[in-house]
């Protein structure tokens, strides 16, 4: 058993008493709380489970907790401003009325901010590249493109 | 009969009873109940003034400041009006992501005349006794639920109107409403719900049935596009589902069950487990031996999700099979195979007319086998639910479709009164019929229990939720079709293979509806089954039954206009022949002018007739089932080495008027896509009584990326009342695009998933 000392959403946070291999999901939902990151597959089939690590998005159920150490991981906790304005994705994902179930979204947000951060006008084909990733076992992926796009042209705007 | 066999058998019973109720046409009537025990309930009582609106025989309305005053009352739904004008309606069943949660309150609140921006939706506590129906299954919630909830908006809304009318002392009939204010034209003055509220509840509640309701061309909320209730709170990653749930001092349970259903643990190397880092208690679960309550295993419970997954990949059980399924889906193939030679099958679904007549004297006869194969519903969010035995009570937290139901499988599974089980409904994260059942909340249950009345939150693997599901039964399809000298369908012989599991009645989900489309429509008609035994639990999945025999029957129709030389979509429409219902005659029956309507829309719309280049081509199909009628032309082209692309999806559907229009369209996309990713490449084989496909690398759902069809979706809204929506837009898919295949390529598609034949997405 280690200690493990992460940064999430901006803060330092410390573990202690855990398995340093645990994957950094479990050690999101189970140790600090942070339950929007999913779990779905276990074996980064589908993506449910996306965080950013340095602003990449990964796959949590992947990382040891132990690996993620002195990186900065958001979750879709952190998407959000601090005041509670949403980020453009999450503004977008509800105006499109992108969820059904909306398990699988947390995960799909994850790699659509992961994505405009470094393509701010993504074609289909890069939004196709980016987004294959995740599952959605809903069928939601025509709104989550639209809403990509109207998010990408509200960065245009900004 | 050993009682293995009997508690298999059971089970099946309840799952039957399950889809019954699902299906039922009424909604269960609601009991009295005294309002105390509704208040400690639903938690409502006190904060502030608020008048809620009850409904029944010996309702009236009252000021709830406080949980006083007990009185009986037979409320069937319920919503509530606090003085600063915010309204509160609780929505009773289970959000599986068919957007139900937004759907039911946007019908009380349209009855009610409700600013949509003051309403605040809550989920409904769960006990059928309160609210009748509670469970999300076979498209039923908006047929089962709409004059309940209307009746529950307008009783609202009249008695709104007849306090304000006391206050201006005017007749209520020169009253009328609009977004939460009562208005009187004739004197410009206005009053807010809000303010009325404490008037309203001194007046007596009438008679729900008497109460004026809605002309449909008056609706302001129904037919719009609402998005979901918690959408915000589904982006912003808030601990809504099964799986986010937790309680001070609880531990991480995982249960290993034998993978071939029915095996029982011999022994297991419990010490090694529970030395394992973070494991506090590893024990034998018998078991009572029912698929859906709870099967022998192992369960381990750890500190974390993680400890107990850890120590469950380091579990070794060795397994008494005696009793185990020996299933082989290779085998299973082979011998229906042979069934399929033999001219029908022994047990009579459905016979009209002569078919051996028919068959003879026909002009064209056509013959084939089709079949489809077992799938999983995967659901992304795995089976879980936390639970916490207290001495001969127990309360839980569970991704279920059918908590009411769920009640009395646990108190059976633990041998305690119904009365003493708690269910709390959180968000679903996908149903698609898999949490119809709800083994995995009776073993979280039974292993709270046996742990000592800890709280435990079950857990399972994705590989378990492939391994323990209840899979949508494989099919098997030998048609006799003829046309005659005009080209009309004359004969249809249908020799359906599937299984049992007592030697006697088809397991569940694998039998065969006697009024299933062509039924009633061709003049010599049969339907006649053979049974193989099956060890393996099957279930309903997503538009059960008709979800595999849509791709049969209306692919094997498609042949049948072929042989005629008709065009699909006239040849189709002459088989509706006249307007008129089919039995029994309810509007949970087809009608076959609501069936040319959208065979008609979904062409029209589609461009039918098109002329279209080398190697593209479209395809037609209807199918009514779950009250629906829709009718799907996709568009493909497929190339010499089988790559297909699915252009376009054009769904027309018949449902009555739409209660949401976004969320309708999405369980369409929905629908479609999923239609699509099964047909494409999904399939659950069975070697040894154990599943070959334990997590998504196998069983390859379809991903952005993957080249998907442009879906577009169109709704004849008629006269009659809403029904669901969740399932009847699937069946016509896989046939759409397999008529199309053959429109495109002239091979006939016959056998799912297209994978085995070659096809690959382009
Ligand atoms: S849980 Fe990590 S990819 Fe599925
Ligand atoms: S919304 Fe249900 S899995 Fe994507």
């Amino acid at each position: 058993m280690a200690t493990v000392r992460l940064n999430v959403n901006g803060q330092n946070r410390v573990v202690e008493d855990v398995d340093a291999q645990t994957p950094l999901l479990w050690v999101l939902r189970d140790s600090l709380g942070l339950v929007g990151t999913k779990y779905g597959c276990g074996v980064a089939q589908c993506g449910a489970c996306t965080v950013h690590m340095n602003g990449n998005p990964v796959r949590s159920c992947q990382i040891p907790a132990a690996a993620a150490s002195g990186a900065a991981i958001t979750t879709v906790e952190g998407l959000a401003k601090a005041d509670g304005t949403l980020h453009v994705v999450q503004q977008a994902w509800m105006e499109h009325d992108v969820p059904q179930c909306g398990y699988c979204q947390a995960g799909q947000m994850m790699s659509a901010s992961a994505l405009l951060a470094q393509n701010p006008k993504p074609t289909d084909a890069d939004i196709d590249a980016a987004m294959a990733g995740n599952l959605c076992r809903c069928g939601t992926y025509h709104r989550i493109r639209k809403a990509i796009h109207s998010a990408a042209a509200k960065l245009q705007k900004a | 009969m050993n009682t293995v066999t009997e508690a298999r058998l059971a089970a099946e019973r309840h799952v039957l009873e399950i889809l019954s109720a699902a299906e039922a046409q009424v909604p269960a009537s609601a009991a009295t109940f005294s309002r105390r025990s509704f208040l400690k309930l639903t938690g409502l009582a006190g904060g502030g003034l608020v008048l809620a609106f009850w409904m029944g025989d010996e309702a009236t309305a009252v000021a709830a400041e406080a949980a006083g005053g007990a009185k009986s009352f037979a409320p069937n739904a319920f919503l509530q009006i606090a003085a600063d004008g915010t309204i509160t309606i609780l929505s009773k069943g289970p959000e599986i992501g068919q957007g139900i949660k937004t759907a039911f309150p946007m019908i009380i609140a349209e009855e009610l005349d409700a600013d949509w921006s003051k309403v605040k939706i809550e989920q409904a506590p769960i006990n059928p006794k309160v609210f009748g129906r509670q469970s999300a299954g076979g498209s039923r919630s908006i047929p089962t639920s709409w004059d309940q909830l209307r009746q529950a908006g307008a009783v609202g809304r009249a008695m709104l109107v007849s306090a304000a009318a006391a206050e201006w002392k005017v007749p209520a009939t020169e009253l009328s409403t609009e977004k939460s204010f009562v208005i009187h034209k004739a004197s410009g003055r206005k009053l807010a719900y809000g303010a009325l509220a404490s008037k309203a509840a001194a007046l007596p509640v009438p008679d729900a049935k008497t109460v004026a309701l809605k002309d449909r061309k008056d609706y302001r909320i129904i037919g719009t596009s609402i998005a979901g209730v918690d959408n915000r709170k589904v982006v912003t990653g808030a601990p809504l589902f099964g799986i986010d749930q937790t309680l001070p001092g609880m531990l991480y349970a995982v249960y290993e069950k034998c993978p071939a259903t029915g095996g029982k643990v011999k022994e297991a190397n419990l010490d090694q487990i529970l030395k394992l880092p973070g494991v506090k208690q590893a024990f034998i679960v018998e078991g009572n031996g029912r698929t859906t309550e709870v099967m022998p295993g192992v369960a381990i419970l750890a500190t974390t999700t993680w400890g107990a997954f850890n120590a469950k990949r380091q579990l070794r059980v060795v397994w008494d099979e005696t009793n185990a399924a020996t299933d082989s889906s290779n085998e299973i193939l082979e011998k229906a195979q042979e069934l399929a030679k033999l001219p029908q099958g022994p047990g009579v679904v459905r016979a009209d007319g002569d078919v051996d007549k028919a068959l003879a004297s026909a002009t064209k006869k056509v013959e084939a086998f089709y079949s489809y194969p077992f799938v999983s519903h995967s659901p992304l969010e795995p089976m879980n639910t936390t639970a916490w035995v207290k001495g001969d009570t127990v309360e839980l937290w569970s991704p279920t479709q059918t908590p009411d139901p769920a009640l009395g499988l646990i108190a059976n599974t633990l041998g305690i009164p119904v009365d003493n089980v708690k269910i709390n409904q959180t968000r679903v994260g996908g149903g698609f019929g898999r949490r119809l059942m709800n083994d995995y909340a009776c073993e979280a249950a039974q292993i709270s229990k046996q742990a000592g009345g800890i709280p435990v939150k079950l857990q399972w693997t994705r590989e378990d939720d492939m391994t323990h599901d209840f899979y949508r039964p494989a099919g098997y399809h030998a048609f006799k079709g003829a046309v005659d000298g005009y080209g009309k369908l004359t004969a249809w012989a249908n020799h359906f293979i599937t299984f049992t599991v007592d030697g006697k009645v088809p397991a569940n989900s694998s039998n065969y509806p006697a009024d299933e489309f062509p039924a009633m429509l061709v003049p010599n008609y049969r339907v006649t089954q053979s049974l193989l035994q099956l060890g393996t639990p099957t279930g309903p999945w997503r538009a059960p039954r008709s979800n595999g025999i849509a791709f049969a029957v209306q692919s094997f129709l498609h042949e049948l206009s072929v042989a005629a030389g008709r065009d699909h979509l006239e040849f189709l429409i002459d088989v509706m022949g006249e307007p008129r219902w089919l039995e029994p005659r309810t509007e949970f029956a087809l009608n076959t002018e609501r069936a040319i309507a959208v065979i008609k829309l979904a062409a029209e719309k589609a461009g039918w007739g098109r002329k279209l280049p080398e190697g593209r081509g479209m395809g037609l199909a209807f199918h009514f089932s779950h009250a629906g009628h829709f009718a799907e032309v996709a568009e493909v082209s497929v190339d010499r080495a089988k790559r297909l692309t699915v252009h376009q999806v054009t769904v027309a559907g018949d449902i009555g008027p739409i209660i949401n229009m976004s969320g309708s369209l999405a369980q369409c996309e929905g629908a479609v896509i999923d239609g699509l990713s099964t047909m494409l490449g999904l399939e659950i084989t069975i070697e040894a009584g154990r599943v070959q496909q334990l997590n998504y690398d196998r069983y390859p759902i379809l991903r952005q990326g993957m080249h998907i069809p442009k879906i577009e979706s169109h709704f004849i809204q008629s006269a009659y009342p809403p029904t669901g929506i969740g399932e009847p837009s699937l069946p016509p898919v896989a046939p759409a695009i397999c008529n199309a295949i053959f429109a495109a390529s002239g091979q006939r598609v016959r056998t799912l998933p297209l994978v085995k034949s070659g096809y690959t997405l382009a």
